[in-house]
């Protein structure tokens, strides 16, 4: 708890993280704008929320995804806290003042955590209230079903902050470790053509999806599937015109394991990295 | 309790060819005011930073406590500046405080008390970026003490200010050193370690090159300046004299370098009944910046 409001104190006296925060949280609610979305071009009447993508228990899916996109607002606030320490000196000022380099880092992590238990629960909070609202089922047993898109959610959030602290701590500058990590999204997809290309000739009882699926970034988007293909109204389109398809949209408790793997390694190499620089 | 804060056992440092810091051992006390001296590049702050945890030693050891608390946990017991007073730039002056004390596990109620002694009470609602860096230093020296320290380590403390600056820095030293504080004051400035400190390290090239009290350092029977109108005259007589150790000319004037004890009243005594008077006749001790240059360049 000490350590956790120590990295609160921090942020919360910056006013730039402050509104990145605010916004973020903000924007959060603002998925209950689509609800809104109507269009009326004569005989067209489209209302967005009618189209079932507020149905239990496919909500949780659709929430958890969309919600998922704004996580890179929240990267920016992890990258800046850490780049914020080294260009300030204040990371050194710290160790001076008597926290240890882990206790430091634990500081950014239970931090991390913090936002991504607040955010988890929005998410919940808000797709119930919006799928009370829409849904065509009211089931206790329906509307509870498919929880575990809530968990594939926070599991997510969380290797995907971890990366960024600790491109954070890697590259020390903000707007550098940001684009870095842009960079690396750009050679997961090179190497997924790479391999796509390559590796079946090398060896050919290996499939390309089959490795890229351990690939960090990789790895977090398959978490949660996109849910647009879902949904029953592009589902009909495609089985109109013979395109059927079936997918498996569910949470794979292998992807799970890989993420928090990856966000465990993550955080090992940033201790690894504290504690041998020198200041 | 035992009355050592740290010790440091052949603590080194290399940073790649170079040695920073050489096999250093050293004891710190309760209740001395040490001064580490040494030209610029001599492995002060890299000493510094070893002991307060942002540099990892090469080899060798050092404890705080005698190995009863953690370096961490011992910090919390000791304050410290280095270099470059380094804040959170949009805190304000209390902000940065509170943030200090919440690291240091301290209470808040000090931070009145601190901030009045290095005269920032007055903008402890202003942003640090406001500050100048007169300000910042003394806010450093605020969060140092924050915690009512055991040992107060400063490096290079006056660095970077103007003249008013660096008397209100010295004369904020000299008051926190009355109070029986424990400091370990690092400096290339001679003059600001030999008015508070009462014991030197001297350091060079990562060696440790003297350690004792700062009386003895500067231990020595003074020389004279003397100059008469026959130099030959007085030569020939000085060189009688048993007390002295050497002679030398300088810019027209004789300087007597003495071995033994001998006052201004006997010597010009002496000469008076030698029937020699002299034209200018002064007693020095040579100054600890004399002895620094001597230790250092010899």
């Amino acid at each position: 708890m000490r350590l956790l409001s120590i990295e609160l104190y921090k942020l919360w006296h910056n006013r730039i993280s402050k509104i990145l925060i605010f916004s973020y949280f903000i924007l959060i609610f603002s998925i209950a704008i689509l609800s809104t979305i109507k269009v009326e071009i004569g005989p067209i009447n489209f209302h967005l929320a009618d189209q079932g993508i507020f149905n239990f228990p496919y909500i949780w899916h659709f929430n958890s995804f969309m919600i998922g996109l704004l996580k890179i607002f929240f990267a920016v606030i992890i990258v800046a806290m850490i780049g914020n320490e080294y260009s300030y000196k204040t990371l050194k000022q710290n160790l001076i003042d008597g926290l240890s380099k882990e206790e430091f880092l634990r500081s950014k992590v239970y931090a991390i955590l913090a936002f991504v238990g607040i955010s988890t629960l929005l998410v919940f909070l808000i797709s119930l209230v919006l799928g009370g609202i829409y849904s065509d089922y009211n089931e206790l047993q329906i509307v509870f079903s498919d929880l575990e898109y809530l968990l594939a959610y926070a599991i997510k959030l969380f290797g995907f902050f971890s990366l960024c602290l600790f491109l954070g701590l890697l590259i020390k500058r903000s707007a550098f470790a940001l684009g870095f990590l842009a960079l690396w999204q750009i050679i997961e997809g090179i190497c997924f053509g790479l391999m796509k290309w390559k590796l079946s000739d090398l060896i050919p009882s290996l499939s390309a999806e089959q490795i890229f699926r351990f690939f960090p970034l990789n790895a977090m988007g398959n978490l949660i599937k996109e849910p647009f293909s879902r949904l029953s109204a592009i589902q009909n389109i495609a089985d109109q015109i013979g395109e059927g398809f079936t997918k498996d949209y569910g949470v794979s408790t292998l992807n799970l394991c890989i993420v928090l793997a990856w966000s465990s390694l993550f955080l090992w190499w940033s201790l690894l990295l504290l504690k041998k620089r020198d200041l | 309790m035992s009355n050592i804060l740290l010790q440091l056992d052949q603590l080194s440092k290399s940073f790649g060819n170079l040695k920073a810091v050489d096999q250093l051992s050293l004891t710190l006390e309760k209740g001395n005011v040490y001064g580490l001296l040494g030209p610029n590049g001599s492995g002060k702050s890299t000493t510094l930073g070893m002991i307060l945890n942002v540099i990892n030693p090469t080899s060798g050891s050092f404890s705080w406590y005698q190995g009863a608390l953690t370096t961490h946990q011992a910090l919390k017991k000791i304050g410290a500046i280095i270099e470059r007073p380094n804040f959170y730039p949009y805190m304000t002056a209390s902000q940065n405080l509170k943030l200090i004390c919440k690291i240091k596990q301290c209470s808040h109620e000090s931070i009145e008390e601190k901030l009045i002694l290095v005269g920032l009470w007055e903008r402890r609602h202003s942003k640090f970026k406001t500050f100048s860096l007169g300000m910042k230093q003394r806010l450093a020296i605020a969060a140092a003490l924050v915690n009512n320290p055991d040992l107060l380590i400063l490096d290079e403390p006056t660095n970077g200010l103007d003249p008013e600056g660096i008397h209100q820095i010295r004369k904020l030293i000299t008051s926190i050193a009355e109070l029986g504080t424990t400091i370990l004051l690092a400096s290339h400035l001679l003059d600001e370690v030999e008015k508070v400190c009462n014991h030197v390290i001297v350091l060079k090239e990562g060696v440790k090159f003297y350690e004792g009290p700062v009386d003895e350092i500067s231990q020595s029977f003074g020389f004279f300046e003397l100059k008469a109108t026959d130099r030959k005259i007085l030569t020939d007589f000085i060189k009688t004299l048993p007390e002295v150790k050497e002679m030398k000319l300088e810019s027209n004037h004789l300087k007597v370098f003495l071995k033994a004890e001998l006052s201004e009243e006997v010597l010009s005594k002496k000469l008076a009944e030698a029937n020699i008077y002299c034209t200018h006749f002064v007693k020095k001790h040579p100054s600890l910046e004399d002895q620094f240059l001597t230790l250092t360049q010899s």
